[in-house]
């Protein structure tokens, strides 16, 4: 795995954080085994505030979702380049471990994935990994109250996390990644496997989150941009280059409500009204 | 199409082929129908034919065995050592003894290390020195049995001597390939999700096998080691270069013949003595209860974990 990274150990140390943004993306590209798949990305993501990422399919919006906190690193044959600069320092430097970036920054995925083992285990997964000493009862009762999901699960913390329903499970899948009480939450279409009430709960739910973690959201559903974020980053397919092959960049990012009223950019505008393509 | 739909040509000869009501009945059959019906019965029955001679000589086995066997079969012949063949009474203590003693160890070398290298295949291999590990896996589950005797015996008997080390050797090496490959299947199946799930939570690589695909993987892989354990269980050629054989119980580890179910039932069915051939039947049909309850054991633990996660 090879990672390019611009910033230099002295630069880092003098990079402030510009104000409130917890992420300051500088010229990030990102490649699956040679093709681009997003490049020419640069956006600070403000502290305690929704963002939503849209755009069409293939815009590579998840790929900059899973740069955040280095997950595409799993993928075999990723490569990223430019700069991702978390609370200013750069996630892809030398010597941070990239186990510590996700655990400051969790990750909820598209499809609710709790492991095969108790409600009350999916929630203790990540404290007990990280060595945690003290109530872990009381962190579990906790977290699962902070998802709204206690009153549901109260009686059932010893039956298996896969026996809930599709939307109890990815509010389960919350629960699991804010226990190990991260900055930052990153959410990978969350809803695209839920019906419209198990919907509404977790945008709710994302509302309540708002206070005390920045909360990244990757969406089809532009709806749900306009309802639950603050700022909204445009994603779309770029122009094809020399062999055909077209790249997903940022278009667009700005505050929601001037994306869906008054963007600046004609493909984002077409977009959000439904005329793409 | 109506020429060999439209029955009216019959229906207006009469017979049976009007309902109640005047409508044309459902048992008027239609174009190739009647002909149908019969391939239909006879392909049935050709295939009932060859699935019970199939099954007679399973059928077979298991009754001649039972029939010769179950006579024999008291607590004297599981706890008794083996007289002179052509003494009466007695037991097959030795063989089980042994039997169990080689097993526990063939399990304990074959199983650990099977499993961590279907690990390696699916966490971490991919490139060619995975692909090979599977070529010689496969080669190597295919090999004759009396192979692997040969190759132990002359790595090992010059040295240590006849006994239970070599014979578990032996054991282990037919029984690590079935387990590597069945392992691999297992570990396959614990879904990705499972994997990033664990890794963006801050886990590491060897945390999450350790931790998620392995307890994910657990009911699944006993079935495998339970099986490959069914099939080592019952090796004879192997255990004739290795354990050698013995008719008393044997403790020592190392350079001292050791005994063996199937070897003794080898032993015995080649004397000239009623005594001797009567308890190999014993010893081959407690063989065959042995593998059954293995057999049963892996399809338990494997419908509890369907039954968990459905």
């Amino acid at each position: 795995m090879m990672i390019d990274s611009q910033a230099t150990h002295a630069s880092r140390d003098e990079a402030a954080p510009s104000d409130g943004a917890v992420f300051e993306l500088t010229d990030v590209a990102c490649s699956y085994g040679g093709l681009t798949a997003v490049r020419d990305v640069t956006m600070n993501l403000g502290r305690n505030r929704v963002t939503a990422l849209i755009g069409p399919s293939g815009c590579g919006k998840s790929t900059v979702l899973r740069c955040l906190n280095r997950m595409n690193e799993l993928i075999p044959g990723a490569r990223v380049s430019g700069t991702v600069r978390y609370n200013g320092e750069d996630i892809h430097a030398a010597d941070i471990d990239p186990a510590e970036v996700r655990r400051r920054i969790g990750m909820v995925f598209q499809k609710p994935n709790p492991f095969p083992v108790s409600v009350y285990d999916n929630v203790a997964f990540g404290p007990r990994l990280n060595g945690f000493r003290g109530d872990l009862d009381g962190l579990v009762e906790d977290c699962l109250r902070r998802v709204g999901l206690w009153s549901e699960v109260e009686h059932k913390l010893r039956s298996s996390g896969l026996a809930l329903s599709g939307g109890q499970q990815q509010r389960l899948c919350i629960a699991r990644a804010i226990a190990v009480e991260p900055d930052v939450v990153l959410m990978d279409e969350p809803c695209s496997a839920l019906d419209p009430i198990a919907t509404l709960a977790i945008e709710d739910l994302i509302q309540q989150l708002k206070d005390s973690y920045t909360i990244i959201i990757v969406t089809h559903n532009m709806q749900q941009a306009a309802r639950v974020s603050d700022m909204t980053a445009f994603f779309s397919v770029g122009d094809a280059d020399s062999s055909g092959h077209r790249a997903g960049t940022l278009i667009e990012f700005d505050t929601t409500n001037t994306i869906f009223t008054n963007a600046s950019d004609q493909r984002t505008e077409d977009y959000v009204a439904g005329r793409f393509g | 199409m109506s020429t060999f739909l439209d029955s009216s040509d019959r229906t207006e000869r009469g017979g049976p082929s009007r309902t109640a009501t005047g409508h044309r009945s459902l048992r008027d059959k239609q174009g190739n129908a009647p002909w149908r019906t019969i391939k239909n019965r006879l392909c049935t029955g050709l295939l009932t034919v060859a699935m019970a001679l199939g099954m007679l000589p399973l059928a077979l086995i298991i009754g001649y065995t039972a029939y010769r066997g179950a006579g024999v079969l008291d607590v004297g012949f599981f706890v008794e050592n083996e007289p002179p063949w052509r003494r009466d009474g007695g037991g097959y203590a030795a063989g089980f003894f042994g039997t169990a003693y080689i097993m526990l160890h063939a399990i304990l070398y074959s199983v650990p290390l099977g499993i961590a290298t279907a690990i390696y295949l699916v966490e971490y291999g991919g490139g060619k020195l995975a692909m090979a590990i599977r070529f010689f896996t496969d080669v190597m589950t295919g090999i004759p049995s009396i192979f692997v005797g040969l190759f132990v015996y002359g790595l090992l008997i010059g040295a240590l001597g006849f006994g239970t080390f070599p014979a578990a050797v032996a054991i282990a090496i037919i029984m690590l390939p079935i387990i590597t490959r069945s392992a691999e299947e297992m570990l396959k199946l614990v879904p990705d999700e499972w994997r990033n799930a664990s890794r963006a939570l801050g886990a590491g690589k060897a945390t999450t096998i350790v931790r998620t695909v392995l307890p994910a993987a657990a009911p699944g892989l006993a079935t495998g080691s339970m099986l490959a354990i069914a099939r080592g269980i019952g090796e004879t050629a192997p255990l004739i270069l290795t354990a050698l054989g013995s008719q008393v119980v044997v403790t020592a580890f190392t350079d001292a013949a050791q005994s063996a179910i199937p070897l003794q039932v080898y032993r015995g069915i080649n004397q000239p003595f009623e005594a001797g051939i009567e308890r190999a039947w014993g010893g081959a049909l407690s063989l065959f209860l042995l593998v059954l309850i293995m057999v049963i054991l892996a399809r338990w633990i494997g419908s509890r974990t369907t039954k968990r996660r459905g």
